[in-house]
């Protein structure tokens, strides 16, 4: 009598036979290859996407945030920076107090007033670059090094530092700086002269002096101010001048603009330019500019002061919403004109001391930590992550719906291999009758069917792995054709600050999406193998 | 041809005892076997006849155990197999058993080689097949060479014709060395010279190798080539004129 184990030979010979003579169920096969490919490119972008927008947020806000609740801050800040220390100083990697407030930005674009609502911000530029990644968001080399806040004898990057390649250049930056200034002070004072000449000429009525004016514009045109300028001998020797002495002359005497600066400032990019259809900044003012801040005072209540400030450089960290809104200032100046420095013992007032972590470092912890120290009255302490909640939820919330409609296309298709495989069943009854006069087993015949699904699901996966990981490496390939065919822009450069469409490939999600796609494909054949397995042999013999 | 003695105390080869069958249609029961004792010895070659609807194939169907019995008992060389469990009835499928039917039943994707060896496909493992296939393709080639059917190893059954296919049929049954082969009117649907080959080809079998074979048929000519003739009627058996009843009895 028979002793050997019923095997699992014919199986595979039969799964591979079906495969080959059933063209029909490759039919669902498709769709499951491309619910894949969909899922992978979708997710890939996604992930792209939001892990860009976070990095740029996290960025630009430090780990930890350690705020007071009011507008004229906690005093201090040394003395809390030494309490932080030692509730959690083995996990911090730096700190910096800054003061924030509202404002407005007024500039003067052709000889018209253009104000923005702006957060000013007075930073520490010794130790404000530890804390975030601030420095390299600067458009001048050496500021990205150090951040000083006095005009540079131009240097400015003329193309986008954080993507060269890809990007349109920015001729307007190449005259920025000193050079700029010097211009734009010459060019005042001859408008000046113009009209007063003028004004004499039709006083005296000669017309003369017109036109020598006009030789003399002609003359200081921008290349030509350029070509004369001598450049780096007095670079560093007028740059390296404490801003806050330049910014400050001395009461009464007149300011030679061509010469000295106001207070330096560095506004978002965002906030100066903007980007034209093409992709190309336009920018309304530059570096070497002035302009007028209005805030409040620190006191209650708050009054409205105004004062000059001279833009030293640009800051992009690619995040609209912050570049064309921070405006960033050395935070002793802003603590002085806020009112904010004690008068009897000196010591500072700042709203906010921002906490950059080590890189291993447990980010709700310490926020724990600190919270236990500091009352919750007075003081706000919050993560990155607690501060953009809001816009990460809602981005996970928005990848996990799609995952969910994407994954019902995979499970749509796993109801055409149901319905494929029910016909299957149908057809190969007296197959599956010979089958078991031959001593098949139920669960063998089922195995058959279930072999099969893992197949199409297999083959299914595996093609949408190919077609999505191509899809994806090639993306932004893909998205010029399809300009270049439709003639319309699909990913506009002038709404994303970023020039390419941005993908990760996570080899865990692939995974995912794989299994399930797998799990799916098996998993519809259950029921049809289940029915196979169950068929009674005579009656299947039977079967025509 | 009563002229093979058994000696009684050796176990039949297939017997069924008091094997009761009938089928349920709405609220009419049809009773097709009502207690049939069939006995086929060891070496012996009985043919099965009575009319059309007698029950027959059921009979054979329910001693191959591709059905179960109302009631009774079968039993295969002195072990009672009915009442064995499913995997066990599988694997007696596998190897005990060899049937051949009227329409063939070959399975369409496969070969003719691959359809004689599928009872070996079926019985074993993927490992366990690298290492058999080199003797059992070597068989299925003997066998099919034995059937004149040296040169159709690699076509498949609808290449083939009813004579062919039927001997493609028969070399299955026989590639698993089975006790017995259970043959449900195999020249049902032949003319009569591949039928007449046919069923030498069974009587050789039996005559050389001692199989032991149950040929179903309708055709006196044909069920005078067995060695007994087992009627069925009115769901008994009705006649059994062979020595091999005498020595069931
Ligand atoms: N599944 C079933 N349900 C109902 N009745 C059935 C079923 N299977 C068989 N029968 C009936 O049982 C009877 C016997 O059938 P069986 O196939 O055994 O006859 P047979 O003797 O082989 O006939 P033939 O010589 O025509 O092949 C027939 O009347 C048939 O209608
Ligand atoms: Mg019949």
């Amino acid at each position: 009598m028979a002793d050997t184990a019923i095997g699992d030979m014919y199986k595979l010979l039969l799964c591979w036979r079906y495969l080959r003579t059933r063209w029909i169920a490759l039919a669902s096969v498709i769709s499951v290859t491309l619910g894949v490919a969909t899922m992978i490119v979708v997710n890939s972008v996604m992930a792209g996407f939001s892990h860009e927008m976070q990095t740029r947020i996290h960025g630009i806000l430090s780990d930890i945030v350690f705020e007071s609740h009011s507008l004229s801050g906690f005093q201090d800040p040394q003395w809390h920076i030494e309490e932080i220390e030692r509730a959690a100083g083995d996990q911090i990697a730096g700190m910096t107090p800054t003061v924030a407030v509202p404002a407005m930005l007024s500039f003067q674009v052709r000889g018209q007033w253009v104000t923005r609502q702006v957060m000013f911000i007075g930073i520490d530029p010794r130790t404000h670059a530890q804390v975030s990644d601030f420095g390299q968001y600067l458009q001048h080399p050496t500021n990205r090094e150090q951040l000083s806040f006095s005009l540079r004898e131009g240097g400015y990057d003329t193309t986008d530092n954080q993507n060269p390649t890809e990007t349109p250049t920015r001729p307007a930056l190449e005259h920025a700086g000193w050079p700029h200034r010097r211009m734009r002070v010459e060019r005042e004072r001859l408008w000046k002269e113009r009209l007063e000449t003028k004004k004499s000429a039709e006083n005296s009525a000669t017309r003369s002096v017109d036109q020598q004016v006009q030789a003399v514009l002609a003359a200081t045109s921008p290349e030509d101010i350029s070509e004369e300028t001598p450049s780096d001998a007095t670079e560093d020797g007028e740059s390296r001048k404490n801003p806050f002495q330049t910014a400050r002359p001395a009461q009464g005497r007149v300011m030679d603009l061509a010469k000295e600066q106001f207070t330096g400032i560095v506004p978002g990019i965002g906030l100066a330019s903007f980007r034209n259809r093409q992709g190309v900044d336009q920018f309304l003012t530059l570096p070497g500019d002035d302009v007028k801040i209005t805030f409040p005072t620190a006191g209650t209540p708050p009054k409205a002061v105004s004062d000059n400030f001279t833009i030293v450089d640009f800051y992009e960290s690619k995040m609209s919403e912050y570049d064309s809104n921070f405006v960033f200032v050395p935070i002793e100046a802003l603590q002085r004109m806020r009112g904010m420095i004690d008068p009897q013992t000196g010591i500072p007032s700042v709203n906010s001391i921002q906490i950059r972590l080590k890189p291993d470092a447990k980010l709700n912890e310490v926020r724990d930590r600190l919270r236990e120290v500091f009352p919750s009255d007075l003081y706000a302490i919050a993560t990155w992550r607690d501060k953009q909640g809001p816009l990460l939820s809602a981005v996970d919330m928005e990848m996990a719906v799609l995952n969910i409609l994407l994954f019902l296309i995979i499970a749509v298709a796993g109801f055409g291999i149901l319905a494929i495989f029910f016909m299957i069943v149908v057809e190969k009854t007296r197959d599956i009758g010979i089958l078991k006069a031959l001593g098949a087993t139920s669960s063998g015949i089922a195995g058959i069917f279930l072999g099969y699904g893992l197949f199409l699901g297999l083959l299914g996966a595996g093609a949408g792995l190919v077609l999505g990981l191509s899809i994806t490496y090639n993306i932004n390939q893909i998205r010029q054709a399809v300009e270049w065919c439709t003639g319309s822009r699909v990913f506009d450069p002038s709404i994303y600050y970023f020039f390419q469409i941005p993908t990760i490939i996570d080899p865990f999600t692939i995974g995912w999406i794989i299994l399930g796609a797998i799990i799916i494909a098996t998993g519809s054949s259950v029921l049809p193998a289940v029915r196979a397995a169950r068929l009674h042999a005579v009656e299947a013999l039977r079967h025509e | 041809m009563s002229d093979l003695e058994m000696p009684p105390k050796i176990a039949p080869m297939l017997e069924t005892r008091q094997v009761c069958k009938q089928y349920q249609s709405g609220t009419t029961t049809l009773e097709v076997l009502r207690g049939v004792d069939f006995t086929l010895e060891k070496g012996g070659f009985l043919a099965v006849v009575g009319q059309s609807g007698s029950g027959k194939s059921t009979l054979l169907h329910v001693m191959g155990l591709l059905d179960a019995p109302d009631s009774g008992e079968v039993w295969i060389d002195g072990q009672r197999i009915d009442n064995l469990p499913g995997r066990e009835k599988d694997r007696l499928r596998n190897s005990a058993i060899g049937m051949v039917f009227q329409a063939y039943h070959l399975l369409p994707e496969l070969t003719a080689l691959e359809n004689v060896l599928a009872p070996l496909l079926i019985r074993h493992g993927i490992f366990d097949w690298f290492t058999q296939r080199g003797i059992a393709q070597e068989k299925a080639k003997v066998l099919l060479d034995r059937f004149g059917l040296s040169n159709r190893l690699h076509h498949r059954p609808r290449q083939l014709s009813g004579g062919e296919m039927q001997r493609v049929a028969i070399a299955r049954a026989l590639i698993t060395d089975p006790q017995v082969l259970l043959a449900d009117e195999p020249t049902g649907n032949l003319d009569e010279e591949s039928g007449a080959g046919i069923i030498e080809a069974l009587a050789e079998l039996n005559r050389d190798k001692g199989l032991s074979i149950v040929l179903v048929t309708h055709d006196a000519d044909i069920a005078s080539q067995a060695r007994g003739i087992v009627r069925l009627s009115a769901g008994t058996v009705d006649i059994m004129d062979s020595g091999a009843a005498d020595s069931a009895a």
